[in-house]
């Protein structure tokens, strides 16, 4: 019982092995996440529900008040873009120089993602796309956090 | 299930219509893993690299635990209780009662814990996060590991855990690994003492798991546990388990899985059932 329950595992994990080795680099040619995104117009409705999450996250809202929010809004669309492989050039600043001497905490930052997780709930995006683009966005929590 | 875990079970269950409001950590949901049960965050079996609840760097946490494993010849029952200061210090208190179901009689011992982060964020770190951990156990009653040849009623395991999110791993989801390492003189945990009479030195083992967040809200994987096996009078054997974990939200969680405690004092292929049930401020 206990070898059978063990074996039948092993196919699954080493598949799953397999897969995560495999992966890494075959999104940067496909636009896969940014149509799973809903392109542009997709992208524009998920960045306006992380602004108004913020707007109404007393967490960190007052992180915004003196933010240009037009700015910080195209700047969004183009990075979310860019990333998610859609036809778009980011035209902004490098992470670290946009958030240096904030000082943000690690809190801060977590807030601003859970934000943008329920932005991408409330807009239906499939899992894999919302996984692909944080994965994207997470090694930036270095250039953000403490800065 | 005894009267008393029955009515904590329904004062956690009744506590939680009030709590969606609460105050919550601000880590992502299921960062903190779950109550492993020698108290530490982590999964079933195996104490992972993060720390207990959602606390981040701005506040503390408190979590309460009560598991049950019913396997073969033995029943377990944890409770615990940790508290996890700006996600950089956990210290953790846990209480084992095994019941000998069929040898008759119990071991009961406690566990104190401390982990510490050393660097790293399980999300956003290139190498995913990892932690030193201490777990010191004391047994109640020392006299039937004694008998079968233990060598003292205390010891102190020390471990190095990393835990690591890889984003879009499998099929679109995120994958969870977890590797931790083990110094420790513990024979069944330290549920049966600790040294033996065919070793009395700390020895290294290996631990580890690999979960898949199915959804950000469900986790299913697996762990092993290797073991010491210093008592002539029985075969110590590894660890495991597959799991399943729901988190509904930051203040709960609910952990079930199948595992298999190998052969325990002289009883082979000890396996059954595990639920374990989480609430976290």
């Amino acid at each position: 019982m206990t070898t059978m329950i063990w074996r039948r595992l092993t196919a699954p994990l080493l598949l799953a092995i397999c897969t995560l080795t495999a992966h890494a680099s075959d999104d940067e040619t496909s636009s896969w996440t940014y149509n799973a995104l809903g392109e542009k117009a997709g992208i524009a409705a998920i960045v306006e529900d992380l602004l108004v999450n913020i707007a109404n996250d007393e967490r960190i809202v007052v992180r915004f008040a003196d933010a240009d929010i037009s700015r910080l809004q195209r700047m969004l669309n183009e990075q979310f873009c860019m990333l998610s492989g859609g036809p778009c050039v980011y035209t902004g600043d490098s992470m670290r120089e946009s958030h240096r001497g904030k000082n943000y905490t690690q809190a801060e930052f977590n807030s601003l993602v859970e934000n943008l997780i329920h932005a991408f709930e409330a807009n239906d995006v499939p899992l894999a796309a919302q996984n692909r683009l944080l994965g994207k966005l997470a090694p930036m929590n270095a250039d953000i956090v403490a800065q | 299930m005894p009267f008393s875990a029955k009515r904590l079970f329904f004062t956690f269950i009744l506590g939680l219509t009030g709590l969606t409001n609460a105050y919550a950590g601000d880590r992502i949901l299921a960062t903190g893993g779950v109550t492993q049960i020698e108290g530490s965050a982590g999964g079933g079996l195996v104490p992972w690299g993060v720390l207990h609840g959602t606390t981040s760097d701005n506040g503390l946490g408190i979590t309460a635990a009560a598991s049950r494993a019913g396997i073969d010849d033995y029943t377990l029952d944890v409770k615990g209780v940790a508290l996890n200061l700006y996600n950089r210090l956990e210290i953790s208190f846990a209480r084992q009662h095994l019941a000998l179901d069929t040898l008759g009689g119990k071991l009961e011992q406690d566990i104190i814990g401390a982990k510490a982060r050393l660097f790293g964020d399980v999300l956003y770190h290139p190498w995913g996060q990892w932690s030193l951990g201490v777990q010191h156990k004391r047994l109640d009653d020392f006299s039937l590991p004694r008998a079968v040849g233990a060598r003292d009623d205390s010891g102190t395991d020390i471990y190095l855990a990393g835990s690591k999110l890889f984003f879009d791993a499998v099929a679109g989801r995120n994958l969870l690994l977890n590797t931790t390492l083990r110094s420790t003189q513990a024979n069944q945990g330290g549920l049966l003492g600790f040294g033996g009479d065919l070793n009395d030195s700390r020895e290294l083992v290996v631990e580890g798991s690999l979960g898949i967040f199915v959804t950000p809200r469900w986790l299913a994987g697996f762990e092993y546990r290797q073991k010491p096996d210093q008592l002539s009078f029985a075969e110590e054997e590894e660890w495991k388990d597959v799991f399943v974990a729901f988190v509904p939200n930051k203040h709960l969680s609910l952990t079930a899985a199948w595992i298999d405690l190998g052969s325990i004092a002289g009883l082979d292929d000890q396996q059954g059932g595990y639920l374990s049930l989480q609430v976290a401020y």
